[in-house]
């Protein structure tokens, strides 16, 4: 369905007239640096870590809204980052995404129904009265009555209700992939379990392949099929959630299981030194080793590569024992 | 008893009409004790932190109820005295550490400003203070001499922290101190509050993340469109919630450790200018019957306070 290969993207750092004059040398971020995977028809995959670990950039190149430094994207065995814009215009219709912020999200002064209407007719599926009555529908599907809903404004609309209609807006393309961008982190506590419920339905009856990105390790387990971690633009470990979560190899993926909230006691805790490197100034060897606390000679100047088949992981020490 | 808050009511004076924000809420931390105020946004957690600061504006108010700490009654004191209070005795960590930083100052600076501002010490003395609060909390003493933008979110919330407690408080209130930040910085910061608790401090700490107030709380306070609808021991709690929106919300929440059958709790959280007759979960309760209508009495089951007619 989806195959990403060696996926980089580095955005310059901003510099002051004077510094440009002075130095020849630039900066840049590598936000996502080297990010390789596939995901099959149906799949959920989530993508997790912590801020700044390039998972949100990951989620903005394969939707189209940045364009890669390198690597390669295939949707259905078609190479889709060097498409011509009218080509990935119409590719889009069938990768779409929902965003983090439902504030942001949506156009203030459109109707709540526009923004349905206007998907559709941008995609060219349906216009007037037909994309009208398409989207009262939808607007049902997702429970905001479209007989209520279709003339209201999003203003009018509670944070919850607003992420529905975006899920909405995306979903009446009937993509066959979505980005759901950390869909439920800005929504409140007791609605949150309705959103991914509504966001997994429609999984159901499109067999669309998702990728979550997340940062909650705790929605990842309900969520996800397979999880994906990333650090510093890389990924540490892949496989499935179960697996990930209760046999971790990679100590980065371990300590960022230690620190997740649980109502259940926990009986491992895997520790992390110091605070997130600079992404202008990756480390040299593996790029964990400043933070790992099994770090030896070898990981300061050899990088792991991710290796293995249905469960890899980049780490030269690999961790024993479930947690 | 430390703190003492009986039948506190905080409303806000809108246009639209009064939002009584905290209803009739009736609590207490002990020293030393660990509490958390669970609930969504909107449900008064925060201004009850704020209540007990004194720190609400036009048009809100304190209009009824009376706040003792330490045996003094906070809301009769004026504002100078309670000024001496705050910082002194009780310490506030707020969400947003950019926003109660000075960009202008050093960290050094801000620390040490105010700890001249309640105790008799020099320049010098209080900038060696700064440096070990600094120290204490994680961070390295030559911070002291960085401006916030020099630090990352999680720095700014420990010099947050530094500063709240810089003047030895009593009570620290921490209102969502980590919900901007990773979860692996929020367990840093949260190993912080557990060793100020150790020290004898009280921790109030408001969250809307279940897990994490059941990881690290004594007790647990849960609060609803104003109400306090359950408060007692944080295990039991967690375990056997009695309250149906306490278990609701606890079924709906994901746990990374266990398999569980995740619930969603029906509907939306009410308007609190126009709330629901009676009781005010409800429209959104499963158990709701025909003396929902008439507002539910305060009852005490096994050591545990429950706003609820299931066991009225």
């Amino acid at each position: 369905m989806l195959r990403v290969e060696n996926l980089k993207k580095y955005f310059p750092v901003q510099k002051s007239a004077l510094e440009v004059l002075l130095s020849r040398r630039r900066d840049f971020i590598r936000a996502v640096d080297g990010v390789s995977f596939e995901m099959k028809r149906g799949e959920v995959l989530s993508l997790v870590g912590e801020s700044g670990c390039g998972k949100t950039t990951t989620g903005r190149i394969i939707v189209g809204l940045e364009r890669p430094t390198g690597g390669k994207i295939y949707f259905k065995d078609k190479e889709i980052t060097s498409l011509r814009e009218e080509e990935q215009r119409k590719m889009r219709r069938y990768i779409q995404m929902v965003f983090q912020d439902p504030y942001a999200s949506l156009n203030p002064r459109m109707k709540i129904g526009e923004h349905l209407v206007e998907s559709l007719t941008i995609h060219g599926i349906a216009e007037n009265e037909e994309a009208k009555e398409m989207a009262m529908s939808m607007l049902d599907r997702v429970g905001l009555p479209g007989e209520q809903f279709f003339t209201r404004m999003p203003y009018q609309l509670s944070g919850g209700q607003r992420q529905r209609v975006a899920i909405a807006r995306a979903m009446i393309l009937k993509p066959e992939f979505v980005v759901a961008d950390e869909p439920v982190s800005m929504i409140d506590v007791s609605l949150r379990a309705a959103i991914l419920d509504l966001l997994l339905s429609f999984r159901d009856e499109y067999n669309l392949s998702m990728l979550f990105i997340t940062h909650d390790l705790s929605v990842a387990r309900i969520v996800g099929d397979r999880i994906a971690v990333m650090y510093l633009g890389k990924i540490m470990e892949m496989g499935k959630t179960k697996e990930v979560i209760h046999e971790p190899k990679h100590p980065y993926t371990a300590a960022l299981l230690s620190s997740v909230p649980s109502f259940v006691k926990k009986e491992r805790k895997v520790e992390i030194i110091g605070d997130i490197a600079n992404p202008i100034d990756i480390p040299s060897g593996c790029r964990y080793h400043p933070r790992c606390p099994f770090a030896r000679e070898k990981c300061k100047k050899e990088e792991p590569e991710l290796e293995g088949e249905e469960h890899s992981f980049a780490c030269h020490f690999p961790l024993e024992g479930g947690f | 008893m430390l703190l003492e808050i009986e039948k506190l009511t905080t409303v806000f004076r809108t246009r639209r009409g009064v939002v009584r924000a905290v209803d009739n809420v009736t609590m207490s931390i002990n020293k030393g004790e660990f509490v958390s105020i669970v609930g969504e946004s909107g449900c008064g957690k925060s201004t009850l932190a704020h209540s007990v600061m004194r720190l609400i504006d036009p048009p809100g108010e304190i209009s009824g109820g009376k706040i003792t700490f330490d045996g003094v009654d906070l809301l009769s004191l004026s504002d100078e005295e309670m000024r001496k209070i705050r910082g002194s005795k009780i310490g506030m960590v707020f969400q947003n550490p950019m926003t109660s930083l000075d960009p202008l100052e050093k960290v050094g600076d801000q620390i040490s400003e105010t700890i001249m501002e309640h105790m008799d010490v020099t320049k010098k003395e209080a900038w060696q203070m700064a440096r070990e609060m600094l120290e204490k909390v994680g961070l390295q003493p030559e911070r002291v001499d960085s401006y916030p933008h020099q630090l990352s979110g999680g720095q700014r919330q420990r010099v947050m922290i530094a500063m709240a407690i810089s003047l030895n408080p009593k009570l620290l209130i921490a209102d969502e101190p980590t919900t901007a930040l990773d979860v692996i910085v929020q367990e840093k910061i949260m190993d912080f509050l557990e060793d100020m608790k150790r020290e004898g401090r009280a921790v109030m700490l408001i969250t809307h993340d279940f897990a994490l107030a059941a990881e690290r709380s004594d007790r647990i306070a849960v609060m609803y469109a104003g109400w306090l609808v359950e408060m007692g021991d944080a295990e039991t709690l967690t375990n056997d919630p009695l309250h149906p929106y306490t278990k609701g919300l606890i079924q709906s929440v994901p746990d990374v450790w266990m398999d569980k059958d995740i619930k969603p709790l029906p509907g939306f959280p009410p308007d609190l200018i126009n709330p629901p007759e009676g009781c005010r979960f409800r429209p959104r309760c499963s158990n709701a019957s025909e003396m929902c209508m008439k507002e539910p009495p305060e009852v005490e089951v096994d050591g545990r306070v429950v706003k609820c007619w299931l066991y009225g």
